[in-house]
């Protein structure tokens, strides 16, 4: 098979980053934090271009939804070895209201606008831990979807995939064109060398806008409240068993 | 001073610096020790040492990407994936 790879990543905030939620409950803090590329996404990067050294494959493009920032994302991308790039610049209220519904939408745009024979997800994000997107890609461009992928190889305009599903392994074979998503143990993704990310400046990113694509961006979700999880009740000693037992009758647990 | 590796050696402190900048300690921590390391060779001036010390360097680069790998791969597996019986 030979064509062209959409790989989708997202930009989120790095994953070593303690997380705050804003004061007033409508989101976390992003402002001055270290943002990175999404840990699946970058996996989803490293098979696309795995893909195209076996000469699979002959373009892998990546695609990111977000704004201005985002090129970095992509910019990494490209230095892990991406061809090029597409910049779908949402910013401001839209991006606020970003969610899985509307990113599938414009990366089925653009796989049909890039005639593109796979679409490469990452299975999350670890920002929203949705784990939508993938899907809603394959179902509004009704193809064939391999979600949660630990193994892939491409054989005759088919695609075999190892899934992981509770407690085993699924294998299914679907036709192309078809959208993968990535699991954790799909592979390990090589880091982007600063010789590449240099070399990475000279490669093309193309810039465009959700109305180019004709992709209408209204959120039918809202979000009411973000809390930070419930902070661990302190635990405390007890000297002997009589204790132990007398605390565990008071708390109601024996 | 014109040394045919000079390019080498300054190459490879770019790539640890940049490399440094995610280093669990901090960058700081990290750039005190990898210039220090870099001084306490700098009176080296045959071919082959240099050789030497910069494979070295290209060793650590490698441990020091094995261990950001790990480090996350770890964080992913803790956060979204039961732990193994």
């Amino acid at each position: 098979m030979s064509g062209r790879v959409l790989v989708g990543v997202k930009r989120v905030i790095d994953y070593a980053v303690k997380i705050r939620v804003k004061p007033d409950h409508t989101g976390v803090v992003t402002d001055g934090v270290k943002h990175s590329m999404n840990p699946f996404c970058e996996i989803a990067v490293e098979e696309a271009v795995k893909l195209k050294e076996k000469k699979l494959i002959q373009e892998v493009v990546a695609v990111s939804c977000g704004p201005q920032q985002s090129q970095e994302t992509i910019r990494t991308a490209l230095a892990m070895g991406a061809d090029r790039g597409i910049h779908v610049e949402v910013s401001g209220k839209d991006y606020d209201s970003l969610g899985p519904l509307q990113v599938s939408k414009i990366l089925a745009a653009l796989a049909k606008k890039e005639e593109a024979q796979l679409v490469i997800l990452g299975k999350q994000a670890i920002d929203d831990d949705c784990n939508q997107t993938g899907q809603m890609t394959a179902a509004l461009l009704d193809w064939p979807q391999g979600t949660f992928a630990s193994e892939v190889s491409l054989e005759a305009g088919k695609v075999k995939v190892v899934r992981e599903i509770d407690g085993g392994l699924e294998t299914i074979k679907i036709n192309t064109p078809a959208v993968l998503t990535a699991d954790l143990r799909l592979n390990t993704p090589r880091y982007a060398t600063l010789p590449n990310i240099m070399k990475a400046k000279k490669k093309k990113i193309a810039n465009m806008k959700p109305a180019d694509l004709g992709v209408d961006l209204t959120s039918r979700l809202e979000v009411l409240r973000v809390d930070e999880p419930p902070q661990r009740q302190a635990g405390m000693k007890v000297e002997t068993v009589e204790d132990l037992v007398g605390k565990l009758k008071e708390a109601g647990k024996v | 001073m014109a040394n045919p590796l000079r390019g080498e050696v300054i190459k490879l402190y770019k790539t640890l610096l940049y490399l440094g900048r995610e280093y669990p300690k901090g960058p700081i921590y990290f750039r005190e020790r990898l210039k220090s390391a870099f001084m306490k060779n700098k009176d080296v001036s045959d071919p082959e040492k240099i050789k030497q010390l910069v494979a070295k360097g290209d060793y650590v680069i490698k441990e020091l990407e094995a261990l950001y790998f790990l480090r996350k791969y770890r964080a992913m597996k803790k956060r979204y994936y039961e732990p193994e019986k």
